[in-house]
């Protein structure tokens, strides 16, 4: 019989898979458990952008399209990104259109690690960057960020891990799991740091629509940042696409030129029919962003509130759709409290430990779901809570 | 004003806390803004959405046309208002098709109930000249409320 422990590489075995997905491949098989889990929109895709690619259904030829891209897409990517932040990227030279932000961050890594090369990754964060840097030949350097800073990252937390062979930084501001964001003033000492080596940084903005009470800012804008940037961003969350499969990434000519080439051999084109329903979401749904912008603030005002009400302080998150309260309070490990809220309480949601070690002590909340979804959530955590303060009172009087 | 209006067409029953939260005001500030609301009249009431095959199966809706001919100075405003007295009339509202001008939702104990309605009290009104009855055979959605269950949630957790 073959034996596959020899057939796969070493390097894939030694890969952990999703600390998400294991908690939910449990939730999934229980009845009645409401989820505060996913990542992703509830609300369906703008109807333009679906219209568009019913269009393109009907009347085009489905074809694999530019390695890069369709043209009037990188068209309408420069002109976004010059418009939000006052930055020209050329739609010829500095713009490849990738399968979701994730395809980007791969590129990116890919092109630009060689073995043993240190990558610092801020946490917490989503759980691809670790790994993508591993199959890359990187070694991660986990850099954590504190509640003190609300989960900003500052040059002191990573400035004593830089090396001769820190090689990129990864900066996923707004933040998932926390829903920090980084703001001009915050970036600046860290701009002014990089700015004397030759370290780059990987921004992945795929929140960057998604800000509450203050517009995204992104380091592109500061001085010297441009070039040693690569920037990252998709359509997945602003527009509520992310079946479709579509994101992208921009960088100085050099680095395009190079990375390009791991897209052309491994991916060929990202999704035709996607491609240009996409032109349709960055000419003119702007609107419709403006109104799901406005719910998410609702849901995220409520659930902070909320949150702090049951004694779970949460500090208030100003990006992305998740909340990211502190459990401490209740002597559990996140992994811990997570499941018995699961298993007793009926509400999934995900341990911070989850995204790296400095989400220990945290859970993350999404609030992607409709206000009814989640008043219903936060009855049942409140009764959990209640339930672990009688547990508590009891093994007092007991001892 | 538009967020607080959004949430309680989702949920009227919310309470000041929660509202305030949501809208990042006191409680109390919550409850002043939507007795104001109220005062001023732009919040008219609050109803119950519910579903009849749960609650009473025997009940029939009705969507009528009405095809009306408008009064000197008033317009179509008088026949309006007229119709909207009687208790059968769950809505009235002025159309724009050319087709008919007043569309009414009529509500009724049995079919039997609602034909003598439009027959006996509609068709007899001045000024109409025509009626055309629709009834209704299953409700799926109203005031962005789900009636017939909710689909069910799909997503992934990327």
């Amino acid at each position: 019989m073959i034996d596959y422990d020899k057939v796969l590489s070493d390097k894939i075995k030694s890969i952990k898979p999703s600390g998400i997905r294991k908690f939910f491949d449990i939730a999934g098989t229980m009845d009645d458990v409401i989820s505060l889990g996913v990542g992703e929109p509830d609300f369906n895709t703008p109807w333009a952008i679906r219209k568009a690619a019913i269009q393109v259904l009907e009347r085009k030829h489905i074809i694999y399209g530019p390695n890069k891209g369709l043209a009037p897409l990188r068209e309408a990517i420069s002109q976004t990104i010059e418009k939000k932040h006052g930055v020209k990227y050329s739609p010829d030279k500095e713009i490849i259109v990738t399968v979701g932000g994730s395809e980007a961050i791969d590129l990116a890594l890919r092109g630009i690690l060689d073995n043993g090369d240190e990558v610092l990754v801020v946490e917490p964060c989503f759980v691809c960057y670790a790994p993508l840097v591993e199959l890359a030949g990187g070694v991660p350097i986990p850099v954590q960020t504190k509640i003190e800073n609300n989960f900003k990252l500052t040059l002191d937390d990573f400035k004593d891990k830089v090396t001769e062979r820190t090689k990129l930084l990864i900066l996923p501001f707004p933040n998932n799991p926390t829903g920090a964001v980084m703001t001009k003033e915050d970036l600046e000492p860290i701009a002014d740091f990089l700015r004397d080596t030759n370290i780059m940084v990987l921004s992945d903005e795929i929140y960057s629509e998604l800000t509450y009470g203050r517009k995204h800012f992104s380091i592109i804008e500061l001085e010297g940042m441009r070039e040693r940037t690569i920037y990252v961003n998709g359509f997945s969350k602003a527009y509520a696409m992310t079946g479709w499969r579509l994101g992208y990434v921009t960088a100085p000519e050099p680095i395009i030129s190079q990375i390009s080439k791991i897209h052309q051999y491994g991916i060929m084109c990202s999704p035709f029919i996607s491609q240009n329903a996409a032109v349709e979401a960055l000419t003119s749904c702007d609107a419709e962003v403006a109104k799901m912008v406005d719910e998410y603030n609702i849901r995220r005002r409520y659930l902070v509130g909320e949150f702090n009400r049951l004694g779970l302080t949460c500090f208030n998150p100003e990006g992305a759709f998740y909340v990211f309260p502190c459990i401490k309070s209740t002597g559990l490990t996140s992994e811990e409290f997570c499941e018995r809220l699961l298993f007793e309480g009926k509400v999934a949601a995900v341990p911070g430990s989850a995204f790296g070690d400095s989400g220990e002590g945290y859970m993350r909340i999404s609030y992607a779901y409709s206000l009814k979804h989640l008043m219903e959530a936060i009855s049942r955590i409140e009764k959990f809570l209640k339930k672990l303060e009688a547990e508590k009172n009891e093994g007092k009087n007991c001892g | 004003m538009k967020d607080i209006i959004k949430i309680l067409q989702q949920n009227a029953r919310i309470s000041n806390a929660a509202l305030g939260e949501m809208l990042g005001i006191s409680a109390e500030e919550a409850a002043a803004k939507i007795e104001k609301l109220e005062k001023d009249g732009v919040i008219k009431g609050y109803s119950v959405i519910v579903d009849d095959d749960l609650y009473d199966k025997s009940t029939v809706y009705a969507t009528i046309e009405l095809k009306v001919t408008p009064q000197r100075d008033c317009g179509f405003d008088d026949i309006a208002k007229t119709i909207m007295m009687y208790d059968e009339v769950e809505s009235v509202s002025l159309m724009s098709s050319g087709a008919y001008d007043l569309a009414v939702e009529v509500k009724g104990n049995d079919l039997k109930d609602v034909a003598f309605f439009v027959s006996e009290r509609l068709a007899t009104i001045d000024g109409i000249l025509s009626t055309s009855t629709h009834f209704i055979l299953k409700k799926y959605k109203e005031k962005g409320i789900f009636i017939d269950g909710e689909e069910p949630d799909e997503r992934g957790l990327g």
